[in-house]
């Protein structure tokens, strides 16, 4: 296993480095936004959920994908909102969108119908197939902690073209085995999505505060394949609870840029009007 | 029609009950009246059960919740509805347990008039084993593997709406969730409006006409879905949605904040004063 920067190709313009031993400039929260947000490609569509999924196609939008479409569950098609909405269903979702639908037809024509490109996650369990779990922790009938539920998750993660998880990295989270399947990633394994007919790709990416993990080609296991700043395989290696895969070559991702910085925070924090 | 006496007349104990509007439109106060009047035995149908069915759930009056996301959107737990499923306190509570996809078709199976509807969903997910109301089928045209969902059939159907005109004709616009399929699916329903108006003006952006003969009572309560909201009207109340959670954390606070909010007359709406505009 060798740990190589990016090809010279794939880095941004202006990378601002961040000498040995310096504190970085910015949060491990923040690289995992910044990551999340290069991801997605100008003009695709994409299916946001809220939380850092939800900042991150904002961030995008303003920084490298001007053209993303942003379309959240509860029926606004191209929101563009100008402050992190907190729930789904804010009014300046409604007010920046291009169409206004209702709940039957965002997921009936819009999602089923396969007009989305890409569906970004989260999750309180994930396994080493990118199986989620947002229903509970122990046993369904008795659990230890009752989560919210599926929600729209289960058909996002059927029908997008790709989806993109985003979720911090820690053993609790990453799992040998989810308490319970709540949106289906590889099942068990190769050839399970196409065995249950689901028509999306499934998971492409997931997108930590470590590092990136991918679906190994063959065995559809999460493989790690990129690490952030300052962030050794060790402990990307301990935050998992399954025997983790390195990937032969594993990529250094680039820090955020001052422009990437400067658009997030603006983002979460503007400036009274 | 009061709401008071919409909600004596329309909802009874050990109905089903699907309070409607997708973070918009919520209709706080009639679910408040409806805990005043301590209806008990209930089905709570929701996609997301939100802050109301905490509410209920928290003051004892459902037996079942039939749903799909049960969080605070944003904020996180759902304490009460958290505390009876694993404590059973003050009550246990059934689950009936969805997917957003699959419980909007159930509606839109019972407004259609079929018993059931088909959708690509619940493959390779828990919930499927889970549930009496999915199960797969086969597309007699090409062999694909779906699923069906029985029909939703509540009944009764509360939502909030902007405007209703002299002849209880109502109107809604903004984000418009699945509450035209829940009044069409019901055999009742109680419509509360912002405002009574002479003309309904319906060429705004998702605006969605209920002609008066598809809703069984029209009541008029201005700020009738804080802390949601209903647009043109007011804002959602994102302060209250974060402070719920800590009103909600325990249950001495809760039920003192219920007593004080909600059981007390004259009824207000719960953390009134951003409400109508």
């Amino acid at each position: 296993m060798t740990v190589l920067p990016r090809p010279a190709a794939e880095r941004s313009a202006s990378p601002e480095r961040i000498a040995d031993g310096q504190e970085p400039g910015y949060s491990a929260e923040e690289m995992m936004t910044v990551a999340a947000a290069r991801a997605l490609r100008d003009g695709s569509v994409c299916f946001v959920g809220i939380g850092v999924p939800s900042i991150a196609a904002n961030l995008a939008r303003r920084v490298g994908a001007p053209n993303l479409v942003l379309i959240y569950e509860s029926g606004t098609i191209g929101a563009k909102p100008q402050t992190p909405p907190l729930s789904i269903g804010d009014g300046e979702l409604a007010e920046t969108a291009d169409a206004l639908v209702s709940v039957p037809e965002i997921f009936n024509y819009w999602l089923q119908g396969g007009r989305v490109d890409v569906g970004f996650l989260g999750a309180a369990q994930i396994d080493r197939f990118a199986n989620l779990n947002t229903t509970v922790v122990g046993a369904y009938a008795a659990p230890k902690v009752r989560l919210p539920g599926a929600g729209g998750a289960p058909e996002i993660a059927a029908c997008c073209k790709e989806t993109i998880i985003v979720v911090r990295q820690s053993p609790r989270t990453f799992v040998e085995e989810v308490d319970f399947i709540s949106s289906m990633g590889f099942g068990k394994g190769p050839g399970d999505r196409e065995r249950l007919g689901l028509r999306g790709g499934g998971p492409s990416m997931v997108i930590t505060d470590l590092g990136v993990l991918r679906p190994d080609p063959t065995s559809c296991e999460l493989t790690l394949t990129e690490l952030h700043p300052g962030v050794e395989v060790d402990e990307v290696v301990s935050a998992t609870g399954w025997k983790l895969t390195i990937a032969a070559t594993v990529l250094r991702s680039e820090p955020p840029t001052e422009r990437e910085l400067a658009a997030l925070r603006a983002f979460r924090s503007p400036e009274p009007a | 029609m009061r709401l008071p006496d919409a909600v004596a007349a329309l909802v009874h104990d050990g109905d089903s009950v699907a309070m409607e509007g997708f973070t918009h439109l919520i209709p706080f106060a009639a679910g408040q009246e409806v805990i005043r009047q301590r209806r008990r035995h209930l089905t709570l149908i929701r996609l997301t059960p939100d802050l109301i069915y905490d509410q209920l759930i928290g003051m004892g009056c459902a037996d079942k919740m039939v749903f799909s996301w049960g969080g605070n959107p944003g904020v996180g737990s759902l304490h009460r509805f958290r505390d009876a499923v694993e404590h059973g306190w003050p009550q246990p509570l059934e689950l009936e347990e969805h997917s957003h996809a699959g419980l909007t078709n159930r509606y839109v199976a019972g407004a259609s008039g079929l018993p059931f509807a088909v959708l690509r969903g619940y493959e390779g997910t828990g919930l499927q084993s889970l549930l009496s109301t999915v199960a797969p089928i086969t597309c007699p045209f090409t062999g694909e593997r779906l699923a069906a969902v029985a029909a939703l059939h509540p009944d009764v159907a509360i939502i909030h709406a902007q405007q209703a005109d002299r002849r209880g004709n109502v109107l809604l616009w903004g984000i418009q969730g699945v509450q035209k399929e829940a009044v069409l699916a019901s055999a009742r329903s109680l419509v509360t409006v912002e405002e009574i108006v002479d003309d309904l003006v319906a060429h705004r952006a998702g605006a969605v006409v209920l002609p008066s003969w598809t809703v069984t009572a029209v009541a008029l309560v201005p700020g009738g879905s804080h802390p949601s909201y209903a647009a043109g009207y007011s804002s959602r109340d994102n302060g209250f949605y974060q402070a719920w959670d800590e009103i909600s954390r325990n249950r001495p606070h809760f039920l003192e904040w219920m007593e004080e909010h909600v059981l007390q007359p004259p009824a207000v709406p719960a953390g009134a004063g951003t409400g109508a505009g």
